[in-house]
């Protein structure tokens, strides 16, 4: 079908696609990769719209590290966080969700600002964001400002972000010494988005787990994180998910079965940090 | 309405086009270069991959405007002075096609796979992996398969007689 969109416009730099963003007063979205938001188009998913292509806009792309943080640009491909020396070595839950991601083609193209904004519940790097408890930073007319993922992921397919607001990186913290951290997810076909998926960062001081695929948004499971820093095994965490996620029955598989997905992953992930 | 200028296949081309013109679009209506196909046009199939700036899109899922500027490669663009690129030898040699359909998007998902992992030759359970966004209906993937590990052979040698 042919693509919904009512009008496209390059913006220059960061400046001229927040004020294209403002003068469009809501009726205008950020196109980054475009690999779900074409899509949608495609499928009348999405209204009609106008299209603010910030491709072109280099302070948006790049990786770098800013003292305890890695700042990844909003443009960043999936393909370059798959790829990047940096974010395998600092943030190796990332570089594990990246080639997790569709297909090497969408990789080539998709943006870690695009996955955040667009607020998948299936999606890897929300949850990553999560599990890693990084900071979202967004900015609008009236300037920048710095959202956790805690607070960023609202409901589903929902976020933070005003409407005259766009990603424009985030900060995620580097693991320290000793911290281990897996992302892994079980799908029923290589590149579908997942059944469940857990994200987790075990950190001395303490574990996050992020689930995605098992809720309305990542979700962080802290009923089994605080049974996990007290000493409780496995088996004994997993049975705690159920208080935790919020899995709902869908036409791909039923609550339980994501649950039970969950549990699996759990276990999986702690043996794989914890080896 | 938007002017769009691009290399396709080597040659610049100029058009106007609708804003919400695909690439995919474009390159078939547009220029008439009907070997990149469109199956689902939501990025799951794979049919229309073409290369932009030398790397594997899916080219129902990006715009014709975003596509301004850049360096775009079809199918049409991989055979030189007659000669079959070794992807579509391969092809051609080991039977990886029924209808072909999908066949155009299989070879632009392989010379950019190939590319991506070095130029050398690629092992049959890494091209398996790599094929996940490319859907054949026909043939259960093995030519295809076997196709592109003779294809990274062949290219890996090129490469090798080369340096």
């Amino acid at each position: 079908m042919k693509a919904a969109a009512a009008g496209y416009i390059r913006a220059n730099d960061l400046p001229h696609a927040i004020s294209l963003l403002e003068q469009s007063r809501g009726e205008a979205r950020i196109l980054a990769g475009g690999q779900s938001l074409i899509a949608s188009l495609n499928l009348r998913l999405a209204g009609e719209t106008a299209l603010i292509d910030i491709n072109g806009v280099a302070e948006l792309s790049g990786i770098e590290l800013v003292g305890e943080q890695l700042r990844i640009g909003a443009l960043t491909r999936h393909r370059e966080l798959a790829s990047s020396d940096l974010v395998a070595r600092h943030v190796p839950a990332i570089a594990q969700a990246a080639p997790l991601i569709a297909h090497a083609a969408i990789r080539n193209r998709g943006t870690i600002g695009g996955s955040l904004a667009y607020a998948d519940p299936a999606a890897e790097l929300p949850a990553c964001m999560l599990a890693l408890d990084a900071q979202i930073v967004v900015r609008g007319p009236a300037g920048e400002r710095r959202v956790r993922a805690g607070d960023f992921f609202v409901d589903l397919f929902t976020t933070d972000l005003a409407e005259d607001e766009m990603i424009v990186a985030v900060e995620v913290p580097v693991a320290v010494a000793g911290e281990r951290q897996a992302t892994m997810e079980l799908a029923r076909r290589s590149g579908d988005y997942a059944l469940a998926g857990i994200v987790l960062v075990d950190r001395p001081s303490g574990v996050r787990a992020a689930f995605f695929g098992v809720g309305p948004t990542p979700i962080l499971a802290t009923g089994a994180m605080a049974a996990i820093d007290r000493g409780a095994s496995p088996d004994e965490a997993a049975a705690l998910l159920e208080g935790d996620l919020q899995p709902l029955d869908d036409v791909h598989a039923p609550a339980a079965v994501r649950l039970h997905l969950a549990r699996v992953l759990l276990r999986r992930a702690l043996a794989a940090t914890r080896s | 309405m938007a002017e769009v200028s691009m290399v396709v296949n080597g040659r610049t081309v100029t058009r106007t086009v609708e804003d919400r013109t695909l690439l995919v679009e474009f390159l078939r209506e547009g220029l008439g270069l009907t070997g990149t196909h469109v199956g689902c046009d939501t990025s799951q199939c794979g049919a229309c991959v073409v290369h932009v700036d030398g790397k594997a899109v899916k080219s129902c899922t990006m715009l014709a405007a975003q596509a301004s500027g850049s360096d775009v490669t079809t199918i049409e663009g991989l055979a030189s002075g007659g000669e079959l690129h070794p992807v579509q030898a391969a092809f051609k040699e080991h039977h990886g096609l029924q209808c072909g359909f999908c066949t155009p998007g299989m070879i632009m998902a392989a010379v950019d796979m190939i590319a991506r992992h070095g130029g050398g030759a690629l092992d049959e359970a890494t091209i398996r992996a790599e094929l996940e966004g490319n859907i054949c209906r026909c043939t259960g993937y093995h030519n295809i398969v076997k196709a592109i590990a003779a294809a990274s052979e062949t290219m890996a040698g090129m490469k090798t007689a080369a340096e």
